[in-house]
């Protein structure tokens, strides 16, 4: 159905349009009754990938005005749908604190300090080949290009301290106004620096679905008013499971080789994320479910899907790598064991 | 502070930044602020300097910056997160429940 999604943006025909218009409705409800595992499905999360690109960088070739087309937003809503429920189903939820500063921030702090699965960043540090170090990069690269955009959504939507914290958070991600210190800039730099292109989406094609999901679910999250308490428990869980990681990941291109070109991504991170774990669990997902305790259950949700999809792509990963294959997709049907 | 129409129109036009290099008390207005986390760093906001042992100013790389308390962070003096893995605490535990005294 993706492919009719595409088909449906490249036409420049009314005529077709209400007849390929017809045709992606039909497919995305078949594909969604049809599908064994929303977030492993290739096809769906890639038609929400590209209808979500619109609303960032554009896709080449297609006209702008598609953003905000009836049937593309249908289509998005569709799948949300059942994208949002599959997440509050399997995502592990831990037992909610009293909503306050305090309480909320110590059970964030909990809740991802509990988080033991497969360590993507220890195989990094210690094992990875340059090769995996390349497959690690492009992965990365689907989120990380956009880095800090998705979670941007959500500062018109808040109000308050918590919109204060975010702002402070997100002004850093963007380099304090610096062209060359955006966090996503840097990223691009890393992986220019092991000769990958670091063209927005290049990649997009050889990553698995859940790396697409992973990206989806923080657009979606963001993007809706509705769940502006769930983007800012996914942020704080982001930030509190970032600094140590980070630290490994620059460890294993050092001992790959690589200069400060390719680790300082790594390295900033280590520093600005310790920052923003603070910022992210107190200021912003603890003031916001104080001033709004509505929201406490949807800052925990946030933060648990976050955990949940994040720990399926990284055990997917290490399993790939473990078992001597490539974590992406496209050369993993040609590479399979015979 | 600076109104860009009183500067001179031989010197380049200032950019944000620049208020800080040019101002070091500019921040007058709104003092540095030390916030402690629990269990964790103490977040310095404002317009501050942070000095080697010799007096060498160690460059921010940032606004709001976290400094270590718990002593194990490899960036010191900046906080890594290594607070979490060995425990930290910078609060009391609350005492633990005393045996009633014999009577």
């Amino acid at each position: 159905m993706s492919a009719a999604l595409l088909e449906l943006l490249e036409t420049s025909s009314t005529a077709t349009e209400t007849d390929l218009a017809a045709t992606l409705r039909e497919r995305t409800a078949a594909a969604l009754g049809e599908t064994a595992d929303l977030l492993q499905d290739d096809d769906l999360q890639t038609a929400l990938f590209l209808a979500y690109e619109l609303r960032y960088s554009g896709l080449r070739g297609i006209d702008d005005a598609w953003e905000w087309h009836p049937e593309v937003l249908a289509l998005c809503a569709s799948i949300e749908l059942e994208f949002e429920k599959a997440l509050r189903e399997r995502a592990p939820m831990p037992e909610l604190p009293a909503p306050g500063v305090e309480s909320v921030a110590a059970a964030l702090f909990e809740l991802t300090g509990a988080d033991t699965g497969p360590s993507v960043s220890r195989y990094m540090a210690k094992k990875a080949t340059d090769e995996q170090a390349h497959e690690f990069l492009i992965l990365r690269s689907i989120y990380q290009l956009k880095e800090a955009d998705p979670h941007s959504w959500a500062i018109p939507r808040l109000r308050s301290r918590a919109k204060a914290a975010l702002v402070e958070i997100q002004a850093d991600e963007y380099g304090g106004g610096r062209f060359d210190r955006m966090h996503s800039e840097l990223f691009a730099r890393t992986m220019r620096g092991v000769g990958l292109d670091a063209t927005n989406g290049h990649y997009v094609d050889a990553v698995p679905a859940i790396t697409l999901a992973s990206s989806n679910m923080m657009t979606m999250f963001g993007a809706h008013r509705r769940l502006r308490g769930a983007i800012a428990g996914h942020l704080a869980a982001f930030e509190m499971t970032s600094s140590q990681p980070n630290r490994l990941y620059g460890n294993g291109f050092r001992r790959l080789g690589y200069n400060a070109d390719v680790t300082f991504y790594f390295d900033e991170h280590v520093e600005a994320d310790a920052v923003h774990e603070q910022i992210a669990a107190r200021d912003l997902a603890g003031s916001l479910a104080t001033d709004e305790p509505e929201l406490l259950q949807d800052v925990f949700f946030g933060a648990a899907a976050g955990l949940y999809v994040d720990g399926l792509a990284g055990a997917q990963q290490l399993d790939a790598w473990t078992a001597g294959t490539s974590a992406l997709r496209a050369v993993d049907t040609a590479s399979l064991p015979a | 502070m600076t109104e860009p129409d009183n500067q001179p129109a031989n010197q380049p036009a200032k950019r944000f930044d620049d208020q800080w290099d040019d101002h070091p008390a500019a921040g007058a207005d709104e003092p540095v602020s030390i916030t402690a986390y629990p269990n964790g760093p103490l977040l310095v906001r404002g317009t501050f300097e942070i000095l080697t042992p010799t007096g060498e100013v160690i460059p921010p790389r940032r606004k709001t910056v976290a400094l270590c308390r718990c002593g194990v962070s490899t960036l010191k003096p900046f906080c890594d997160g290594s607070h979490k893995a060995i425990g930290f605490r910078t609060e009391p535990e609350p005492p633990a429940p005393q045996p009633p005294l014999p009577a």
